[in-house]
């Protein structure tokens, strides 16, 4: 292959400008990889350098560079994915509070910023300082009134509009991949698909960018997904630097999973949350050293978000809690009545959503992405804004439902009726009766769950990054903190119940709706996820304390338990099936009796199996063939009569090899033979010269019998990942199975349509 | 022709280079602050929350001390309840030591909207700009059948000699940017149009 860097004097800093040479062994668009042959190139080419370590000095530092690049390349990702996500947080807190006010002492602070160092705050006013202005003050120097309020909430609603459209502009205009969420897609790569450009830098910045554009704008979404598929998009960068992980796809992917777990890490300050979550959720073959690998890069990642200390108290996340109050046995109940509620709303979720994105995909709808983004922004902003828990930002609210009540709080949700003796420290508050606040924070609380179960309905899918971790847990922590509020009341009021006489005794702390709340928001994420192990662990490490893992347990089981009732499968699995991804989840059991021949191509009245045979077809008709077929493979045969198998040639390397063969060997033409053996065949003289193919022929090709049961055939798939897979009977060669096939059977066998399974 | 080629041949050329030199200068941008150890007075308080006791109403008191003075007694100045009562207020009293970067702040804030208004000008060239200048050259391109099969491409296409092709910088460039915006066009189809992927 003519290399333009050795002729070409202008230097090899432009080689990048060129078209890549599409080189034997890359895989095109769309396509699965071989994971066998992935794994068969690493280890020779670990042999390789094992061997050549021996000779020299040199060679020997070479080998010991190259078995640290997993490393550096690690420390790498954790670093920029722990930067990215510092500048979104920072940038987010900002813009959000744009929409209210701006800072008028340095415009880049926000509202609690701004704020810092001024003395002029209150203990009834804490939010109010001078510098800091809102629109209506600031335009028509008018704070209160109706006049004031109809201002600022119209500048709200421009703001918003603003962000949103120049999110879904950039997103059109330069990176189209970077909408959705992004963890159907990696879920689906990591399994050894290809999508080019899906992970790539331009996707990178505008994800980054347009991410922080649409969580400001107010829109009922996450920035949790988005933040793994952006970390998946530094660890594409950083192993390409590295010809170790860029030539070879399998390690790559070794890498994507070390960097999800880095992508989560931040997003929720939980490293081992998020190991773990790459494990469970997005990972599909996680070998025992990616383990380790994950776990380092996951904790640099949360290291340097630490050291940017975006929340101005060395924390990770906007809602940590730190308190430890104890949870009795009783309260089991409540807890699971909330697991309840999470798995009935993971699953009247998921079945709307992809109903809506059904209808999106299908109908005319979907040709208007820009308009749907602004009227849903709209829609969502005028709704939100008079309500005052739905005005802040997700994260702001889920904060604050999570925090507990001490005397400090001034909010409405924390205005109980205070003993004006009582002189007990900060974190010994008894349960107090609630008073005229708590009682109107309940009806805005009830508005605002019921506004915001509706509205992420119709956000999630939309073409701007969105993701639905932080919506879920809002829904949850809003229907938990009800829930623990009122247990509160009752527990006070009526405390010579036999249900509260054990444990709650007047005058003592008893229930802690903050506790409800954390309950809540897992039950909720997990009835949507399904996530078992990981969510538990991200939850006990968002609240710091091991107390509450039991009641955690609780409702993430019950609610995994009821939404599993409803259907098997989770928010992600389902957008899989709904784009048609070839994705071959480890987790659906296949449990049917058809046997291999039930499934394998060609069927009965189909027309046979387009095969090369090992030494007597020419140069045209291979092409021939090539042209008229769109198949991936061929497999190659002794000879027509006597169909034993040979091995399989993949069709991009036929085109190549042929390609090549025909600009530099002398005295291949049309009529050459292809011949697939060690020793060309007899040719009569003045024949042309005969061309040798073995070199990209697979002799090891996967072959079952017709009568394996198809069960056994999912397992092999799945197991090694394999392509496509041979059928023989007495050796001789009757069908294939490709993975297409097998999840068309699958989705007939689930009585699911079989031809919405796309791309090849 | 220069003249016309200018403007172009910058945009492409920022283009080429943006992306990862964009991320280079974030990522520096933003850990050379943070990495920098010097705390100004603005970025550390002790922020003292007391609430209303008996006939002291509520108030918060801030001030700049270090952590291990980071206590009711020594914020809370001047003390509004007697001697004696002092403990007790102070039991009461929530007092968390607090600090912040401003510098990082300003950077990442700035260098964030200076990324934006970049993307949104080259938007605005791209979308506005860009066709006006392209309209001559619409004659020259061979027409493109999107449906082409990839395989036939291949096929029949053959590679550049070296000696033929980049001959300039400029085409080169040329040529990278018309790749980039075939695969942006590719990947607008198969999301937006054919709603293959993405739902």
């Amino acid at each position: 292959m003519v290399n333009a860097g050795d002729m070409n004097g202008s230097g090899n800093l432009m080689d990048f400008l060129d078209e890549p040479f599409p080189d034997v062994g890359t895989y095109e668009d769309f396509h699965t990889i071989d994971w066998l042959r992935e794994k068969s190139r690493d280890t020779d080419r670990h042999r390789k350098i094992t061997s050549k370590s021996k000779e020299s000095i040199w060679e020997f530092i070479k080998s010991l560079l190259d078995a640290w690049s997993g490393w550096v390349v690690m420390l790498l990702i954790g670093l920029l994915a722990g930067t990215l996500a510092g500048v979104i947080d920072l940038a987010v807190d900002w813009m959000t509070d744009l929409k209210e006010g701006v800072c008028l002492s340095a415009f880049w602070y926000s509202h609690e910023q701004c704020c810092w160092t001024s003395n002029e705050t209150t203990f009834d006013d804490r939010d109010k300082c001078p510098q800091w202005q809102k629109w209506s003050e600031l335009l028509v120097n008018q704070s209160e009134g109706a006049s004031a309020y109809i201002l600022n909430y119209f500048l709200y609603i421009m703001w918003a509009l603003c962000f949103a459209f120049l999110a879904v502009s950039l997103v059109r205009v330069f990176a189209p991949y970077a909408c959705g969420s992004g963890i159907p897609e990696i879920k689906t790569i990591l399994s050894g698909f290809i999508i080019r450009g899906y992970l790539g830098k331009w996707t990178l910045l505008i994800k980054t960018v347009t991410l922080v554009l649409v969580v400001s704008s107010g829109l009922s979404l996450g920035k949790e997904g988005p933040l793994v598929h952006v970390a998946c998009c530094c660890g594409n960068f950083f192993s390409s630097l590295f010809s170790k992980y860029s030539k070879n796809e399998g390690k790559r992917r070794e890498v994507l999973s070390a960097a999800a777990a880095a992508g989560v890490s931040v997003a929720f300050g939980a490293p081992i949350g998020g190991v773990l979550f790459s494990l469970e959720e997005v990972s599909y073959y996680f070998p025992l050293k990616t383990l380790w690998r994950s776990f380092f890069a996951a904790l640099v990642a949360a290291f340097t978000l630490r050291s940017i200390n975006p929340f101005g108290n060395s924390r990770l996340v906007l809602f940590y809690v730190e308190y430890h109050t104890p949870w009795y046995m009783a309260e089991l109940f409540p807890f699971i009545l909330l697991g309840v509620f999470g798995g009935l709303w993971g699953t009247l979720f998921i079945r709307c959503n992809i109903a809506w994105c059904r209808r999106r995909k299908t109908t005319r709808l979907g040709k208007y992405p820009v308009l749907e983004v602004i009227v849903i922004t709209a829609i969502t902003a005028i709704i939100a804004y008079p309500n005052p828990y739905t005005r802040r930002s997700t994260s702001e609210l889920i904060s604050e439902l999570f925090n507990d009540c001490g005397a400090l709080e001034s909010s409405q949700l924390c205005d109980y009726i205070n003993d004006p003796n009582m002189t007990r420290p900060v974190d010994d508050i008894p349960d107090r009766p609630a008073g005229p606040g708590v009682y109107s924070a309940m009806w805005q609380l009830a508005l605002a769950l019921v506004f915001k179960i509706v509205i992420t309905i119709f956000t999630f899918g939309m073409k701007i990054p969105s993701g639905l971790f932080i919506p879920s847990m809002a829904v949850g922590a809003m229907a938990g903190r009800m829930v623990g509020i009122g247990v509160e009341q009752l527990a006070y009021h009526h405390h010579d119940w036999i249900i509260f006489r054990n444990w709650c005794r007047p005058g003592a702390d008893c229930v802690t709706p903050g506790l409800y709340a954390m309950v809540g928001a897992a039950a909720c994420l997990g009835g949507v996820t399904r996530m078992t192990v990981s969510l538990v662990v991200i939850m006990f490490e968002l609240t710091g304390g091991l107390e509450y893992i039991v009641p955690l347990m609780a409702a993430a089981v019950t609610s995994k338990w009821v939404a599993d009732a409803f259907g098997k499968e989770g928010i992600y699995e389902a957008h899989i099936h709904l784009n048609g991804y070839p994705f071959l989840d480890v987790k659906d059991e296949f449990t049917h009796r058809t046997l291999a021949t039930d499934v394998m191509r060609p069927r009965r009245g189909e027309a046979p199996l387009s095969v090369l045979t090992q030494d007597s077809m020419t140069v045209e008709d291979v092409e021939t063939l090539i042209k008229e077929t769109d198949y991936n493979g061929f497999p190659v045969v002794v000879s027509k009569d006597s169909e034993r198998l040979i091995g399989f040639a993949q069709r991009r390397e036929l085109i190549l090899a042929i390609k090549n063969a025909r600009q530099r060997q002398d005295g291949v033409v049309s009529n050459s033979i292809v011949y697939f053996t060690e020793d060309p065949p007899e040719l009569p003289p003045n024949s042309p010269h005969p061309l040798k193919l073995r070199r990209i022929l697979n002799l090891s090709p996967f072959t079952v019998t017709d009568h394996t049961p198809m069960e056994t055939v999912v397992d092999i798939f799945r197991k090694l990942g394999l392509r496509q897979c041979l059928v023989t009977r007495s050796g001789r060669l009757l069908g294939i199975i490709t993975k297409k096939d097998v999840l068309r059977h699958m989705a007939q066998m689930a009585n699911q349509d079989p031809e919405s399974i796309m791309f090849n | 022709v220069l003249f016309r080629q200018a403007p172009r041949m910058f945009a492409q050329n920022s283009r080429n280079f943006a992306s990862p030199v964009l991320l280079l200068v974030l990522l520096g941008c933003v850990l050379c602050p943070s990495a920098q150890a010097s705390k100004s007075s603005e970025d550390i308080r002790c922020k003292c929350i007391c609430p209303p006791y008996r006939n002291v109403s509520g108030h918060i008191y801030n001030k700049n001390v270090s952590q291990k003075d980071c206590n009711c007694l020594h914020v809370v100045e001047p003390m509004p309840v007697p001697g004696n009562d002092v403990e007790a207020y102070c039991l009461l009293c929530e007092c968390k030591y607090e600090e912040r970067s401003t510098t990082t702040i300003k950077v990442i804030i700035i260098v964030y909207l200076s990324v934006v208004g970049a993307l949104l000008l080259y938007m605005a060239f791209l979308v506005l700009v860009d066709p006006l200048i392209r309209k001559p050259d619409l004659y020259t391109q061979p027409l493109h059948n999107e449906e082409d099969s990839e395989d036939t491409r291949s096929l029949a296409r053959v590679p550049t000699l070296a000696g033929a092709r980049a001959n300039t910088v400029l085409e080169r460039v040329e040529g990278a940017q018309q790749r980039w915006k075939r695969q942006v066009q590719e990947q607008r189809k198969t999301v937006f149009d054919r709603h293959k992927m993405l739902s």
